[in-house]
C-alpha cells in the first residue's frame, strides 16, 4: 500500500522526468541545427553559392520554431529544481545553482541576444556581422550544454566538495574539481555527438523525403535537396562510428565510478569474469535473476572490460536499497545501442552508395533514411533514461537520496500540476511538431522568392515578420 | 571571512533586485503588449505590436531565468522555501509563459488556418495569466510564508489572499501600462493614438493600485510599518511617495502633449520606485517574516565564485543586449513587413 507521500514523490519524479524529457529534445535539436546553420552561412559567404543560402533560409525557419520551444520548456526547468526538489536545491544549490547561473550568464544571454539579429537582422546588419550572430547563437548552445552537463555529471560523480556537518549542505572547495569531475568529459562528448547525430538524421530524412517526392513525379530533386541529403549522410557516416567509440568510453567510465548502474544495465546479478552479454532478458528485482535470458558467452566481459576474462559486476554485490531499477535501463540501454548500430549502418551504406554514384537514386535507401528521422532523438532519450534512472536511488550519487531530496508538496497539488503539464505540453509541443512537419514537408527551392543575396533578409524574415499576410511563401496552396 | 559572509549576501541582494527589476521592466512591456491584444482587434496592428518585441522578447525572458538561477545558487534557502510555497502560481505562470512564448512563432505559422485563433488567444491569455501570477507571487512574498526549521510548512493555498490578488491585478495593470507606453514610443498612427488613450486609463488604474498596496503593506507586519514611520527612517523613505506623484504628473503630461518617450520612461520610473519601496519594506528578509538574507545564503565560497563571473559577464551581457536593441530601434509600421 503506497502512502500519500510516496505517491507525491513518485509524481514529483514523473513530472520532472516528463518535463525534462520533452525539454532535452529541443536543446539537442538547437545545438545541432545552429551548428549546421553556421556551417551553411559560412559556406555561402565563402563560396557565394546560392544553394547554401537557400538551405540556410530553409532551416532557419525550423530553427526558430525549435528554439522557441526550447526556451519555454527550459524556463520550466530552472524553477522545477526548487518546486519539486527543494531539499536537494538547498543542499546542493551552493554547487549546482552556481553552475546553472554560469550557464545563464555565458550561454542563454548570448543565444537570446543574437537570436533576434540572426532571425530578423540580415538587412539591418552587414553579412559579416550576421554570420557572427549565427556563430554566437551556435557557440551559445554549445556553452549551455557544457555547463548543464558539468552540473549533471557532478551529481553523478561528485568531487571538490565537503559536506557541512551542521546543515548537510555541499560546500564547494575546488571549482575546477567540481566542473571537471570524472564523468564530465565523457558525458559532454557523448551528448554533443548525440545532438549532431540527431539533427543529421532529421536533415537526412527531410532530404530523403523530398528525393522520394521528386521521384514520384518523375523529376530530379533540386540542388538544395541533394546537398542537404549529402551533407547529412556525411555526418551520419562520420559521427555515428565516433559516437559508438564515445559511448564505449563513457561505459568504461561508468563501470569505474557507478558499477551498480552497469550491472543493472546489463541485467547481471553475480560478479564474474568471462561474463556473457545478455541480448535479451527480463530482469526481476524481487527474485534477483534475469528471466528469459538470451546470452552470448564472453561478450559481456569483452564489451565492458575489453578483455575476455575481465570482471563484470553483479547487482547482488550491492545492497538492495542501492540498486537502480534494472528492467527500465536494461531495455533503454539496448534500444539506444541498437539505434546507434543502425545509424552507423546507414552511414556506411551511404558511403557505399556514394562510391557507386547512386546516393540520390536509391529509393529503398531513401525510405530507410525517412524512417530513421527520429532515430537520433529516440537514442538520445534512451541514453538519458539509462543514465538518470541508472543513478537511482540517488540525486547526488551515493550521498543524497532522491526520497530525501523532494519538496514538501502535497499530493493533490502535484496531481493538479501534473495533469496541467501533460495537457499543455501535448497541445503546445504537439502543435509545434505539426508546424515543423508542415515546414519540412515543403521542399527547399533554388533561389526561392527570386531573392538576390542582398534581398535575402526580407525573405528570411517573412516567416515571423507578419507584414506578409497569407500562408508561408512557397508552401503551395 | 566573517566580513565576506556579511557583505556578500548584501551585494547579491542588490544584484538580484536589479535583475528582477530589469526582468519586470523588459518582460513587463512584452506581457503588457500581449494583454493589449484584447483591446486591439485589427490583425495588421496586432502584427506591428508583436514586431516591436519579436527580436528581443527572448532576451527579456532570460532575465527571469537568471533570477531563478541566482536564487538557486546564491540564496538556496530562499529558492527552496519560496518555490514550494508558491508551487501552484509558479506552475501556472510557467505554463502561461509557454503559451506566450511559442505564440510569437505559432500565430504566424498557422495564419489562415483554424488553429490561428488558438495562438492569438494563447498570446493574450498567456501574457495576462503570467502577469497576474507574478503579481500574486510578489504579494505572497510580501505577506510572508510559514516556515519552520528552514522549510516551508504552510498550506498549498496560503498565498491566495485579497492582498495577493490585489497585487496580481496591480501588476497586470502596470505591465499593460508599460506595454502601452512602449507602443507609444515605437509605433505610429492609429495604434499610437489608441495606446495614448489606453495608457491614460492604465496609469490611473496603476496609481490606484500603488496607493492601495502601499497603504495595505505596512499593516501586514509591524516591522514593515516601523520601517516607514520611525525617525530617522522617514527622512530617507519620504522621497519615494513624493516621486511617485511627480512621475505620475509627468506621465500624464507626456501622454497629453504627444511626447514619444516620456510616458514610457515615467512608467519605468514607477516600477523602479515600487520595487525600491518593496526592497526597503522587507529588508533584510529574504523570506518574510522569518528568514533573513544571511539565513538563506549559500557559503561564501559559492557566492564569491559566482560574483567573480557576474562582475565580468554582466557588463558584457548588458553591452550586447543594448546593441541588439539598437539594431531594431526606431518606429515600427505596418509597411515594415512589405519591403
Amino acid at each position: 500500500m503506497q502512502t500519500a507521500p510516496d505517491l507525491a514523490l513518485l509524481l514529483a519524479r514523473f513530472q520532472f522526468a516528463f518535463t525534462v524529457g520533452v525539454h532535452i529534445i529541443f536543446p539537442a535539436f538547437s545545438i545541432g541545427l545552429a551548428a549546421y546553420l553556421a556551417v551553411l552561412e559560412g559556406l555561402w559567404l565563402k563560396t557565394g553559392r546560392q544553394v547554401f543560402l537557400d538551405l540556410y533560409r530553409y532551416w532557419i525557419k525550423a530553427f526558430s520554431i525549435v528554439f522557441s520551444m526550447g526556451v519555454v520548456s527550459g524556463l520550466v526547468m530552472s524553477y522545477e529544481f526548487g518546486t519539486n526538489w527543494s531539499v536537494f536545491s538547498k543542499k546542493a544549490g551552493p554547487i549546482t545553482g552556481v553552475l546553472l547561473s554560469y550557464e545563464v550568464m555565458t550561454a542563454f544571454f548570448l543565444e537570446a541576444g543574437f537570436l533576434g539579429v540572426m532571425l530578423f537582422g540580415m538587412n539591418k546588419v552587414g553579412r559579416g556581422l550576421h554570420f557572427a550572430a549565427t556563430c554566437c547563437v551556435s557557440v551559445g548552445t554549445l556553452i549551455s550544454m557544457t555547463w548543464i552537463l558539468a552540473s549533471n555529471s557532478w551529481m553523478q560523480t561528485p568531487r571538490g566538495y565537503t559536506i557541512d556537518p551542521a546543515t548537510g549542505r555541499f560546500m564547494p572547495d575546488d571549482w575546477l574539481a567540481i566542473i571537471f569531475n570524472p564523468s564530465f568529459p565523457f558525458r559532454l562528448v557523448h551528448m554533443g555527438l548525440a545532438a549532431f547525430l540527431s539533427v543529421a538524421f532529421v536533415v537526412g530524412a527531410t532530404g530523403a523525403w523530398h528525393l522520394l517526392k521528386a521521384r514520384r513525379v518523375g523529376a530530379t530533386a533540386r540542388e538544395p535537396v541533394r546537398v542537404m541529403f549529402s551533407m547529412a549522410m556525411w555526418m551520419a557516416a562520420i559521427v555515428a562510428p565516433l559516437q559508438i567509440l564515445a559511448g564505449d568510453a563513457h561505459g568504461l567510465n561508468t563501470l569505474k565510478y557507478q558499477p551498480v548502474k552497469i550491472a543493472a544495465m546489463e541485467g547481471d546479478w553475480e560478479t564474474e569474469g568471462r561474463a556473457s552479454e545478455l541480448l535479451f532478458g527480463i530482469p526481476n528485482m524481487k527474485t534477483e535473476r534475469t528471466d528469459y535470458a538470451v546470452k552470448v558467452p564472453l561478450l559481456g566481459s569483452l564489451i565492458l572490460t575489453h578483455s575476455l576474462d575481465g570482471k563484470v559486476p553483479g547487482m547482488k554485490d550491492f545492497p538492495r536499497d542501492q540498486r537502480p531499477p534494472s528492467p527500465v535501463i536494461f531495455f533503454s540501454f539496448r534500444i539506444m545501442v541498437a539505434l546507434a548500430m543502425l545509424m552507423a549502418l546507414v552511414g556506411f551504406w551511404s558511403l557505399w552508395l556514394r562510391r557507386k554514384g547512386a546516393l540520390f537514386t536509391s529509393p529503398f535507401f531513401h525510405r530507410v533514411a525517412v524512417c530513421m528521422a527520429p532515430a537520433g532523438f529516440i537514442a538520445l532519450l534512451c541514453g538519458w533514461v539509462t543514465t538518470e534512472v541508472g543513478r537511482q536511488p540517488w540525486t547526488v550519487y551515493g550521498l543524497l537520496r532522491t526520497s530525501e531530496s523532494v519538496s514538501p508538496i502535497v499530493l493533490s497539488s502535484m496531481a493538479v500540476t501534473m495533469t496541467a503539464f501533460v495537457v499543455v505540453y501535448v497541445i503546445v509541443f504537439g502543435s509545434g511538431l505539426v508546424i515543423l512537419l508542415r515546414l519540412l514537408g515543403r521542399a527547399p527551392e533554388e533561389g526561392e522568392h527570386n531573392a538576390s543575396p542582398a534581398h535575402a533578409a526580407d525573405v528570411l524574415a517573412t516567416h515571423t515578420h507578419p507584414g506578409i499576410a497569407g500562408p508561408i511563401p512557397g508552401e503551395g496552396a | 571571512m566573517m566580513d565576506f559572509a556579511y557583505w556578500l549576501p548584501i551585494v547579491w541582494a542588490v544584484i538580484l533586485v536589479a535583475a528582477i527589476t530589469i526582468y519586470v521592466i523588459l518582460d513587463g512591456f512584452d506581457l503588457g503588449i500581449g494583454m493589449l491584444f484584447a483591446l486591439e482587434r485589427n490583425q495588421g496592428r496586432r502584427d506591428v505590436m508583436v514586431n516591436t518585441i519579436a527580436p528581443v522578447w527572448d532576451g527579456n525572458e532570460t532575465w527571469m531565468v537568471l533570477g531563478g538561477a541566482v536564487l538557486y545558487g546564491v540564496f538556496p534557502g530562499a529558492y527552496a522555501t519560496l518555490l514550494p510555497a508558491f508551487y501552484l502560481p509558479i506552475v501556472l505562470m510557467l505554463l502561461a509563459l509557454i503559451f506566450r512564448g511559442v505564440s510569437f512563432e505559432f500565430r504566424i505559422m498557422t495564419r489562415g488556418t483554424a488553429r490561428e485563433a488558438l495562438w492569438e488567444v494563447g498570446f493574450m491569455a498567456g501574457s495576462g495569466i503570467a502577469a497576474f501570477s507574478q503579481g500574486v507571487i510578489l504579494g505572497g512574498v510580501i505577506q510572508g510564508i510559514a516556515v519552520t526549521n528552514g522549510e516551508f510548512t504552510g498550506g498549498a493555498l496560503d498565498w491566495l489572499t485579497p492582498f495577493s490578488v490585489l497585487c496580481g491585478l496591480a501588476v497586470m495593470c502596470g505591465y499593460a501600462l508599460l506595454g502601452a507606453t512602449w507602443l507609444v514610443w515605437r509605433t505610429t498612427g492609429v495604434l499610437e493614438a489608441s495606446c495614448r488613450k489606453w495608457a491614460a486609463w492604465l496609469a490611473i488604474g496603476l496609481f490606484a493600485g500603488i496607493v492601495a498596496v502601499s497603504l495595505w503593506t505596512p499593516l501586514l507586519h509591524a516591522p514593515y510599518l516601523r520601517r516607514w514611520t520611525d525617525w530617522p527612517n522617514i527622512l530617507f523613505v519620504a522621497p519615494v511617495p513624493v516621486l511617485v506623484v511627480v512621475l505620475g504628473a509627468l506621465l500624464a503630461m507626456g501622454l497629453r502633449r504627444g511626447h514619444s518617450r516620456v510616458p514610457f520612461l515615467c512608467a519605468l520610473g514607477w516600477f523602479f520606485l515600487c520595487l525600491s519601496g518593496l526592497g526597503i519594506t522587507v529588508w533584510p528578509y529574504a523570506v518574510p517574516p522569518s528568514l533573513t538574507l544571511w539565513d538563506v545564503s549559500s557559503p561564501p565560497s559559492s557566492q564569491f565564485f559566482q560574483l567573480v563571473g557576474t562582475a565580468i559577464l554582466l557588463p558584457i551581457i548588458l553591452t550586447y543586449t543594448i546593441y541588439s536593441y539598437r539594431v531594431f530601434r526606431g518606429k515600427v509600421t505596418e509597411a515594415d513587413g512589405y519591403h
